[in-house]
């Protein structure tokens, strides 16, 4: 241990990267502070790069706590970025990879012909000293093979041993081992050995070593192709940004650009940083993100995000979040840390897992016993034979690869088509939802809402007049709807009065004041509360409303003087992608504020028979309770922030974004585009890796309760049929193969099937 | 036969009281040094280790073994799951933690390990 904390401690000089150093002057403070803290000799600050290379022996975070110390920021430049993690990780796979086939073809090289003398009838038996001279030379050869080919089993179950735990290195290394010392037995005392059992099984040592090794060497290079998906994130981060240093455009690491500094990217580049264009105009393509395949316009004041590619102007931006704090950067850790963990159907498997290898050594023994006592004979090499196989052919790496493979891969892939699966027990719950809650507004509307009608009442006021009105006072509201009002009159260059007495009644509208007049702006139930006479004017409101259209009153003093109709367009695919998820099974529930006729003419249009209308925001949660109590699985689909009791409440949330925006701690699932069909997308996918996990499962299992006693010699007594362990060394190394590719096949899954 | 009988009676009682009754002691307490845990060979070593409770921690992973069972280590009560680059020291950073013990793990449990928080 001491040396892994000196050779830490050793490195000679260290580079930081300094945030907020602003003036030239910055840098005698931080050299001064560095050259302060005990151990460092020397400490250099290169100002044009903000880097500081500090010399001597000390930790790096004690270089960090003494520049925070005088107000700035610093970071190590050494902490590993994962794109590097990512090509050591390849290259110790490919490593691993070479050294097992290296091992396979030792240990094929004395198993192969061996195994093709026996099968071609040679005398594997052990009678005449001649005999024996050869067996033992054998013998030490295929000793050495278990050194050279298989040292990793033994010393590792050897390891776990004294752990007081047990693996697949236990099995190997006893069935091994059992077939080996036995064929020595024979060949140094044949004479303990009844003759009709003198037999060696030097090739089975040889061969299932060698098999094995090819096994393990194949699933590395199919575990690689697991983890695709988190690698092609990853290649996403640029590797260098254009920056403005002092008037000057320089290109500099990804990992030196600072918050604020401003970012040059030009066509056809990727955006290195998250910021806001200051200037100039793009279209910057976000589908590797998205899934939304039209680029998306960008000008100033608009957001880009690290990983996307512009793709036709010159644009100026500034950083506002970097390092490990852009969107990418955090997409990447969630899709990581969700790929590894696990959803409950796992934990039967793991739950076996922990008792398998002490169970199927308990089963070798009962076999060897039951083959001793009752067995015919030679029943002492049918005893070996039968424990080596059992030992042999139980794969506890297939149920343990079952589920966390497949997982890495379904996971990875909903990251491909833009839909952010927080954990396992999400992805499982997802493909069992039996009821979806969508929100209206910004679900299935576009939620940007234009004013379409204005009909005016009482003829003494102008149409400007009412909106003058009417946007006053949706200036000062927090409704979806406001915006749409306060928009269209700032699109007439109208001027908001100035209202007092404001009062938000939830559910119903506003109360206020324009100098004596008192002022009512709301829905159909504020008017009837407050006895404003409607007259033709319910049904003129209806007629808007079976357009889907969003009517609201405004009553000048206790008289109404307008109906404004407001309407927030339908998504154009969200009809598909409802008809996606309603063919998948599911029961589609609409969920709004909005009035009862506006919220039936949109569930009309795009096919969804029920709707809670006219839902206060409080209770949108208890909706979600209501669907609950009717045993259904719900999942709730909204923006996140309006409801966030509800998608919290909700079996599954999914929070729907735009663009990247994503609000990626609020919800089980983000789906990162605002199209529905992300939906359709994480509910296809989460089904497709739950049905994957399912066969990985139960192959796993049927293998293992089918393959132990098979090799115990079960069928032997009806059939006479007894396994032999070279085959079931080959059995066992491919079936861990199996369900790795198994759980590839995932990769091939396309969702966007209508 | 008599003998062969006990013989492998004996050894079954000594794979269950081995794996399953046996209960280690042996914790290395990492508020009074500072711990690496080695990932070699199928083992965490130490694989029992004891962190102050309420703090956040700090332990180092030195993975020396290529396979890639070893090459993820998954804390599943803090959701934290780091990958491990062979031959490198990865420090892991955990959240301040109630007293409890937590078990860490490889994804397939090949590997495993126990936290006790005091």
């Amino acid at each position: 241990m001491n040396s892994i904390e000196s050779s830490i401690k050793d490195t000679k000089a260290q580079e930081l990267i300094i945030d907020g150093a602003g003036c030239a002057s910055c840098v005698g403070k931080i050299e001064t502070a560095l050259k302060n803290v005990t151990g460092v000799e020397n400490a250099q600050m290169n100002f044009a790069l903000r880097t500081v290379v500090v010399d001597g022996e000390v930790d790096s975070e004690d270089l960090v706590q003494a520049i925070e110390s005088i107000g700035y920021n610093a970071r190590s430049a050494e902490d590993t970025s994962d794109d590097e993690l990512l090509d050591e990780k390849e290259i110790a796979d490919q490593k691993y990879y070479t050294s097992l086939m290296r091992q396979m073809w030792i240990a094929l090289g004395l198993g192969v012909p061996l195994m093709i003398y026996s099968i071609a009838g040679g005398p594997m038996t052990v009678e005449t000293t001649l005999e024996r001279g050869i067996w033992l030379f054998i013998g030490i050869l295929c000793a050495a093979i278990m050194y050279f080919a298989g040292k990793h089993f033994y010393v590792g179950a050897w390891k776990s041993f004294v752990n007081h735990s047990a693996n697949m290195d236990t099995l190997i290394a006893l069935g091994t081992g059992t077939a080996w010392i036995y064929s020595m037995v024979v060949v140094f005392f044949p004479m303990a050995v009844p003759e009709m059992a003198r037999h060696v099984y030097f090739e089975a040592t040889a061969m299932i070593i060698g098999l094995i090794d090819l096994g393990l060497a194949l699933e590395v290079k199919a575990r690689g192709r697991t983890s695709e998906a988190i690698k092609r994130l990853i290649g996403l981060q640029a590797k260098t940004a254009r920056v403005v240093r002092d008037k000057k455009e320089v290109d500099i690491a990804i990992e030196q650009v600072l918050l604020n500094d401003i970012v040059r990217v030009r066509p056809g580049e990727k955006i290195p940083v998250d910021g806001l264009v200051i200037e100039g105009h793009t279209s910057i393509d976000e589908s590797m993100l998205t899934g939304e395949p039209m680029p998306v316009a960008k000008e100033e004041e608009d957001e880009v995000v690290a990983g996307t590619l512009n793709k036709t102007g010159s644009i100026l931006f500034k950083a506002t979040r970097v390092g490990k704090d852009t969107a990418l950067a955090q997409i990447i850790n969630m899709v990581k840390r969700a790929q590894n963990s696990k959803p409950p159907i796992g934990r039967l498997a793991d739950a076996i897992s922990a008792y398998f290898v002490p169970v199927v050594m308990i089963i070798s023994i009962i076999s060897a016993l039951v083959w001793l006592n009752f067995g015919p004979d030679p029943a002492l090499a049918f005893a070996v034979v039968s424990a080596t196989t059992v030992l042999i052919i139980a794969c506890p790496c297939a149920l343990g690869l079952a589920t966390p493979m497949s997982v890495m891969v379904g996971v990875g892939k909903a990251a491909e088509a833009g839909v952010l699966i927080r954990n396992g027990e999400a992805l499982q719950t997802a493909s069992k939802i039996t009821a979806m809650i969508l929100d209206k507004t910004g679900t299935i509307t576009e939620g940007s809402p234009t004013v379409t009608d204005i009909l005016v009442a009482d003829k003494s006021y102008t149409e400007k007049y009412i909106l003058t009105i009417a946007s006053s006072i949706e200036s000062r509201s927090e409704h979806p709807l406001a915006q749409a009002i306060v928009d269209s009159a700032i699109a007439q260059e109208i001027d908001p009065e100035d209202i007092s007495d404001f009062q938000a009644i939830a559910g119903h509208g506003i109360e206020a004041k324009l100098e004596d007049h008192h002022l009512l702006f709301g829905n159909q139930k504020l008017m009837f509360k407050k006895g404003v006479f409607l007259g033709e004017f319910v049904s003129k409101a209806q007629k808007l409303a079976d357009e889907a259209k969003t009517p609201m009153y405004l009553a000048i003093d206790n008289k109404l003087a307008a109906i404004i109709a407001v309407s927030d367009p339908i998504k154009e695919d969200s009809i598909e992608a409802i008809k996606r998820l309603q063919n998948s099974g599911i029961r589609v529930v609409m969920l709004t504020g909005d009035n009862r006729a506006t919220a039936n003419a949109v569930a009309k249009k795009v096919g969804i028979k029920e709707v809670f209308a006219e839902v206060l925001p409080e209770d949108k949660s208890n909706k979600v309770a209501e669907l609950q109590a009717q045993n259904e699985i719900v999942g709730m689909t909204g923006d996140g922030i309006n409801d966030a009791p509800a998608l919290a409440l909700a079996n599954v949330g999914f929070a729907i974004g735009t663009g990247t925006d994503v609000a990626i701690e609020s919800a089980d699932i983000t789906l990162m585009r605002g199209s529905l069909h992300g939906l359709a997308d994480a509910i296809a996918v989460s089904k497709a890796t739950l049905r994957n996990i399912k066969q990985n499962l139960f192959g796993a299992f049927i293998y293992n309760v089918a393959g132990v006693p098979f090799a115990a010699g079960l069928l032997y007594p009806f059939f006479g049929l007894l396994l032999n362990p070279v085959i079931a060394g080959a059995a066992m190394a491919f079936s861990s193969l199996t369900v790795v590719s198994n759980a590839n096949r995932l990769r091939l899954f396309k969702p966007q099937e209508h | 036969m008599m003998i062969i009988n006990l013989f492998g009676l004996v050894l079954i009682a000594l794979i269950i009281w081995w794996f399953w009754l046996y209960k280690p002691a042996k914790a290395i307490d990492s508020t009074m040094e500072s711990v690496t845990v080695i990932v070699n060979n199928g083992v965490y070593d130490p694989s029992r280790i004891i962190v102050a409770k309420g703090k956040e921690t700090t332990l180092n992973f030195l993975r020396k073994d290529g396979s890639p069972c070893a090459a993820t280590v998954i804390f599943p009560d803090f959701e934290v799951s780091e990958e491990l680059p062979v031959d490198e020291n990865k420090a892991i950073e955990l959240p301040s933690m109630a007293p409890g013990q937590y078990p860490f793990h490889c994804p397939m449990k090949m590997y495993s390990g126990t936290l006790i928080v005091e």
